[in-house]
């Protein structure tokens, strides 16, 4: 009987050691360091509150969640719509299985290539004398070319809406695909249409997909360094990559502490979404 | 509603697919046309002639650093991180079947691994490593990183799995009198084994394309992805373009090995 419940623990065992280790205690270490000193040499374990003082003293720290938000809210909202339209159309309106999934395999295989590589891409589409201004100025659609296509604003959202909308559609996908017909069908008895359906029924029944999506989204978004810095052609910064200069100064409990008050910040947007859905129970569901 | 307007929103929809398709795929195959530009061609079309004179400029030119080394570093990687994230996760996944006291801890444990942004749980890891007095190294520091990637998208892999698997099927085993280590060989590991797959996949190409994680920890030696990230800012020759395509061209390798493996089980099932 004994064995019985011990049986989940030591099954959880290897699992759950190695997070602790390789997660836990890293997290742990960022919290200890940013209560530390430096010299910019050597770490010195004297507790003091300065790294956090400056963060929250210095105004840049504000206009740069503020840039990230922005990136975030952006991101969000266009790989939402674009996420849930594409699962929509391949849910109800592919009827043969086979290539429903088929179409969903073919929106899923760039989540298992390279992301630096899917961002270059856009590069010599984007460029000054890049596809699309070439394209636009050939038919006549624009004298000069588009400058602000690339290395902006815009060429950051649009790589991350690029990079980032696969997140959206796998669970939204997954979670509409578990929408019985029946239901659907009882609410078009009952005489509502085929828009009530979409706002009534299944949006609601998709809430988990959109929530796990938005936490990765959301995750994505907020701890990249490297998008913002390319794309905008280091025009545009956000929290991490301004973090990256303190640590490339060594400058590492400064880092620590803005790491831990963005670690913190990503926990607790992540928190108020579980909160809204159970994820976990659903995913066992 | 008629049927001609459930006709325009079906012709939308396709339109609106199709649209983001070609948004997904179109810059990708812009870069593989363009890794073959000619000697002479620049960054962006037209293309001077056609060639493969990028490709081998990738592994004879000194001016790239070390490709090779990068190359097969990422490669080993990935093939560490998937065996240990396949075993992991298979015996956790079959653990959370139950709620146990403690579960929800180890699946915020995950869910943190996940969302926490890459680098600073990089930097989180070399710093303890350097505290504790270990040399940073890609093999290990570097292997705790990818870990800490794929570990969790293993475990929400397994759920999915493990959503269709019937416990029925080792109630009837150990009825027929097997061993939990019988059960597990013969009953629970061959019904489960296409999912299996599918967390190998995962486990390799999340790590084989790791980046802001490694950044910070895989010490002197770098991997391939850290490598490629370098060259964005100091290669302005379609040699960026050559390395994209031979890296993609291994990632659709990857996939093309784990659907087949996963198509042929099925049918032999079938």
């Amino acid at each position: 009987m004994s064995n019985r419940n011990t049986k989940p623990y030591l099954e959880a065992l290897p699992y759950t050691s190695i997070l602790l280790l390789i997660v836990g205690i890293p997290i742990a270490t960022l919290l200890t360091i940013s209560f530390w000193e430096t010299d910019g040499l050597q770490l010195y374990p004297n507790f003091t509150l300065e790294n956090y003082e400056e963060i929250f003293t210095s105004k840049l720290t504000l206009s740069l969640y503020l840039q990230t938000i922005k990136y975030t809210v952006l991101t969000l909202a266009f790989s939402l719509v674009i996420g849930f339209t594409c699962s929509y159309f391949l849910v109800f309106f592919v009827k043969s299985l086979k290539m429903q999934i088929a179409l969903f395999l073919l929106c899923t295989i760039p989540f298992w290539t390279s992301t630096t590589i899917r961002m270059i891409s856009w590069v010599p589409f984007l460029g000054k004398e890049g596809i699309f201004n070439t394209a636009a100025q050939g038919v006549g659609l624009i004298d000069q070319p588009l400058e602000f296509l690339l290395f902006s604003d815009f060429a950051v959202v649009l790589t991350y809406v690029h990079l980032f909308t696969l997140f959206m559609i796998v669970p939204i996908f997954n979670s509409m695909s578990k929408i019985s017909p029946s239901v659907i069908e009882a609410a078009k008895d009952a005489g509502a249409s085929d828009f009530d359906v979409l706002v009534n029924v299944i949006i609601p029944l998709t809430k988990t997909g959109i929530a796990l999506g938005s936490i990765f989204v959301v995750a994505l978004v907020m701890g990249d360094f490297f998008v913002v810095r390319v794309m905008s052609g280091g025009q545009s910064a956000s929290v991490v990559s301004a973090m990256k200069n303190d640590i490339d100064q060594l400058y590492y409990p400064q880092a620590a502490a803005m790491a831990v008050l963005l670690i913190a910040v990503v926990l607790a947007f992540v928190y108020l979404i579980m909160r809204v859905v159970d994820i976990r129970a659903e995913l066992e569901r | 509603m008629t049927s001609s307007t459930r006709g325009l929103t079906f012709y939308f929809l396709v339109s609106f697919f199709v649209l983001f398709v070609a948004f997904l795929y179109g810059p990708m195959l812009i870069i593989f046309v363009l890794s073959f530009q000619g000697q002479h061609g620049g960054l962006t079309f037209p293309m001077r002639g056609v060639s493969t004179h990028w490709f081998s400029d990738l592994f004879t030119s000194s001016r790239y650093g070390d490709l090779g080394g990068a190359l097969s570093r990422s490669l080993i990687l990935g093939v560490a991180s998937m065996a240990i994230t396949v075993v992991a996760c298979l015996f956790a996944g079959l653990a959370f079947r139950k709620r146990f006291v403690g579960s929800g801890i180890i699946f915020y444990l995950a869910i943190t691994s996940l969302v926490v942004p890459g680098i600073l749980l990089g930097l989180g890891l070399g710093q303890l490593f350097q505290i504790v007095g270990i040399r940073l190294n890609w093999f290990t520091s570097g292997l705790a990183a990818h870990l800490s990637w794929t570990l969790p998208f293993g475990l929400l892999i397994m759920f999915a799995v493990l959503n269709r698997f019937d416990g029925a099927w080792e109630e009837a085993a150990r009825d027929a009198g097997a061993s939990h280590w019988q059960t597990l060989k013969l009953v629970t590991i061959p019904i489960l084994f296409p999912g299996l797959i599918a967390v190998s996949l995962f486990g390799f190409t999340l790590s084989y394309d790791e980046m802001p994680r490694s950044l910070l920890t895989v010490g002197a030696d770098n991997t391939l992805p850290i490598e490629i990230a370098n060259m964005t800012s100091n290669v302005t020759t379609p040699a960026l373009y050559a390395i994209g395509t031979v890296t993609s061209f291994i990632s659709f390798a990857v996939i093309g090995l784990a659907f087949l493996a996963i198509m042929v089980i099925q049918k032999r099932r079938a």
